[in-house]
Order: structure tokens, then C-alpha cells, then sequence
């Protein structure tokens, strides 16, 4: 158990250091940045305090947002998916998250994918309508949602299969 | 009034998960209106110190094109020195009114559509909030947020960002702001369809304001169209600064500023 709280500990303020001070300043084509903090925020533990997750979500995403100078933009994308999350679980992981047994190393490929892929879609969409702020520039959210969501996705991706295997 | 609590405890998720939602809104509206962001923006202490202590490693990789950079603009001033006239009066009224401070970018940003850049200096360096930024080669933006050691500079690269520029050619002025779309190009509005403009033109600062000085360069003409009614140009404005690779920069100190303040209030 104590396990688990360090390991999550650990990984709220590593992503976050490589997050504002790496990630942040790739600007790959000018201006795609992934945004790999979401990985605390995807591989929370299921079965868990909901407070204490949507809060967590909040401080992570307060936290980047100052060093961004944001305003409170990756805050509310956070927090809302954070609270949507039990939803894309049962979607995702149905009869394992119906025993509230889910382990992410031990899902399959096909459903990771798709969990990663819909909340990261989301949080993107939400943070770029806010960072914009315009509705009259629909095209420009979508078109960073679209890349922005892709890099991160890949990312996450990436640095899950690398660290992986210490877990489960 | 017991029904009212019982109902809170059941959708306790809910209720923070609003609390949380709405909080993150209202910093994100209030970052949208100009001069408002408190507690949550790089001049932070803490963001700052975390901010340094990557740049005193990240420096080192720039030293070569710095020094470059730092020998043009010595040959330049060296040049203008050696050809100064011999006698120069001394006089008060010639004392220039603008000190140059050097300053370190600790964080730049020119990928958003609201960009900052955070510097070393603060308050006990004796700096204030609307102070001009510069390079060598032209503006960089003013400072809106400081505390005592770090000050957030709004970008040109930021579309809060209103700056007040001429025509080097015809000294015809108007506001230079930007759309967010390209990290090298700013738009000059406000300029009448009677104005000929050519491709390549300077744009220089106008001096109407106090924070920047008449004549810093800004950039040249890159294109121009007219706007929506016809009547005013958008002109396309290709920077002399490179906005992507900021390291060394100057903070502009108005020594005239309060004088000019006291001025300005003394007529409400």
C-alpha cells in the first residue's frame, strides 16, 4: 500500500519537472507540445479516493499552469477528466473494472489504447478551447487538439512501456 | 437544513469536482484580462527558483551564439563612439532620460497564443511593472507581473499586447499587436489607406509612450493588405529580434517615469 502512495508521489512531481522544464519547450513545427503529466493523471490508481484524485488532479494542473502562465487553463481540463474518469474505466476495462480489480499492466493492448486515446482527446480539447478562448477560431482548437493529443499519446505511450514492468 | 447537508455528503464528488472546475475558469478568464493574475504566474517565487536553476545548465549551450551577439553590438556602439562629434555641451537638459539594465531569460514562451517570458530581476533591483524590454536588435515586450526577484515580461507574442510604433520612412504611427499565428511576424494596425508603404520599410517605436524610447528598431514590412472597411492597412511586420532564441536582454528604466506619472495624474 505504502508502495503504491510513493510510487504515485514519485511520479506527481517527476512528470511534472519534465513537464516544464522539457516537455514544454520541445514546440515541435513551431508550436506542438505534449503534455505527458496526464500519465499521473491515467494511471491513478481505480480503486481510490475520489477527493483526494480530483484534488491531486487540481494541484498538478494549478501547479503546471503557473509555470506556463496559463491562467487556470490545464487546471479545469484536469480536474474535468479527472472526474470523467470512472466512466472511460468502465468503458474501457468493462468486466475487470466491474470487480474493481483493474491493474493497467494487465489490460490489453486494444483497451489501454483506447483509454489513453479518449481522455487524452478530451483534456486536449478542453485546454486548447480555454487557451484560445475564441470561438470564432474553431479550426485552430481543433487543429492542436488533433496534433498536440497525437504527440502526447505517443509519449505517454512510450514512457508507459518504459517504466512499466517495475509496477504491478 | 439537514437535507441540504445530506445532499452535499451524497454528491461529494460532484461538489468539489465544481469547487475545483469553477476555481480553474475564473484564473483562466481572469489570465485573459490584462493585469489581473495574482498568485499563479511565473514571477512566483518558487516557479522562479525552479526556473533558474534550469537555466544556470541550459546556459551553457548558448554561450557561443551569445558571445557572437555581444561582439556585434560592442563593433556597433564601438563605431559610434569613434565617430562622435569632439564637444559635447554639458547641459541638464541633455541628460538622457533612459538607463539600460541588463536582464537573463529564465523562461521564454513564443508557441501559445499568450506568451510571457520570465526574467532574473525583481523589485530590489530596483525595476517596476511597465518597464520596456529590449535586445540589440530590437523590442521584446514590457514587464506586467514582478515580486522581488523575478519579473514576467507580456511579449510582443502576446495578443494582449499593444505597442505604439511608426513608419521610419513617414513617421505615420499606429499599434502593433499579433495574431498568434507566427513567432516572426507582428501586425501593425491603424495605419490610413493614404499612407504608401513599401515591402522592406522600417518600423521603429514612436517615443509617444514612456516605457520605450523613439527610434528602437522593430522590424520591416513584410506585407500589407487592407482591413475589413477599407480604410486602414494590417500590415505584416517581420521582426528584427529572433523571439525564439532570447537569452541576454536589456530592461529599459525611465528616470523620468514618476515626473511623467505625477504629470498625468495632477490632470484627473
Amino acid at each position: 500500500m505504502n508502495n503504491i502512495v510513493f510510487v504515485n508521489i514519485m511520479r506527481f512531481f517527476g512528470l511534472l519537472l519534465l513537464q516544464v522544464l522539457i516537455c514544454s519547450n520541445i514546440n515541435l513545427m513551431g508550436y506542438i507540445n505534449p503534455n505527458i503529466y496526464l500519465l499521473f493523471i491515467l494511471l491513478y490508481p481505480a480503486s481510490n479516493n475520489r477527493l483526494l484524485f480530483i484534488f491531486c488532479s487540481f494541484l498538478i494542473g494549478v501547479i503546471i499552469d503557473a509555470f506556463l502562465d496559463s491562467g487556470g487553463t490545464h487546471a479545469a481540463a484536469s480536474v474535468l477528466i479527472a472526474y470523467i474518469r470512472p466512466l472511460f474505466l468502465k468503458f474501457s476495462f468493462r468486466a475487470a473494472y466491474d470487480y474493481q480489480s483493474i491493474k493497467f499492466s494487465n489490460t490489453n493492448f486494444a483497451q489501454r489504447y483506447i483509454y489513453f486515446l479518449s481522455l487524452i482527446l478530451i483534456h486536449h480539447f478542453v485546454l486548447f478551447s480555454l487557451i484560445v478562448f475564441d470561438q470564432n477560431k474553431m479550426l485552430l482548437i481543433i487543429k492542436q487538439t488533433f496534433y498536440s493529443s497525437g504527440f502526447t499519446f505517443l509519449l505517454c505511450l512510450l514512457i508507459y512501456s518504459l517504466f512499466s514492468r517495475k509496477e504491478a | 437544513m439537514q437535507q441540504l447537508f445530506n445532499y452535499f455528503i451524497k454528491n461529494k464528488t460532484f461538489v468539489l469536482f465544481s469547487l475545483l472546475f469553477t476555481i480553474a475558469i475564473t484564473l483562466t478568464v481572469k489570465s485573459h484580462e490584462f493585469h489581473r493574475t495574482k498568485l499563479f504566474n511565473s514571477s512566483n517565487y518558487v516557479v522562479g527558483s525552479v526556473y533558474e536553476l534550469s537555466n544556470s545548465i541550459s546556459q551553457y549551450f548558448h554561450l557561443a551564439e551569445e558571445n557572437k551577439l555581444l561582439l556585434e553590438e560592442n563593433s556597433k556602439l564601438k563605431s559610434k563612439l569613434f565617430n562622435q562629434p569632439k564637444y559635447s555641451p554639458v547641459d541638464s537638459i541633455l541628460e538622457e532620460p533612459y538607463n539600460l539594465n541588463p536582464a537573463v531569460v529564465y523562461n521564454n514562451s513564443y508557441s501559445l497564443t499568450d506568451n510571457y517570458i520570465t526574467l532574473n530581476k525583481g523589485l530590489r533591483d530596483g525595476f517596476k511593472e511597465d518597464y520596456g524590454v529590449i535586445t540589440s536588435k530590437g523590442i521584446v515586450g514590457i514587464i506586467d507581473k514582478i515580486s522581488s526577484k523575478y519579473c514576467r515580461v507580456l511579449s510582443i507574442l502576446n495578443s494582449n499586447s499593444n505597442i505604439n510604433v511608426k513608419l521610419k520612412k513617414t513617421n505615420h504611427f499606429g499599434t502593433l499587436s499579433w495574431d498568434s499565428k507566427s513567432a516572426g511576424i507582428v501586425q501593425l494596425n491603424d495605419i490610413q489607406d493614404l499612407v504608401k508603404l513599401t515591402v522592406g520599410d522600417s518600423i521603429i517605436t514612436s517615443g509617444f509612450s514612456s516605457i520605450f524610447p523613439a527610434n528602437i528598431p522593430v522590424g520591416t514590412i513584410n506585407s500589407y493588405r487592407l482591413n475589413d472597411t477599407k480604410d486602414l492597412y494590417i500590415i505584416d511586420v517581420k521582426l528584427f529580434n529572433d523571439m525564439t532564441s532570447l537569452k541576454h536582454v536589456y530592461i529599459i528604466k525611465n528616470t523620468d517615469l514618476n515626473e511623467l506619472e505625477n504629470l498625468n495624474q495632477s490632470d484627473e
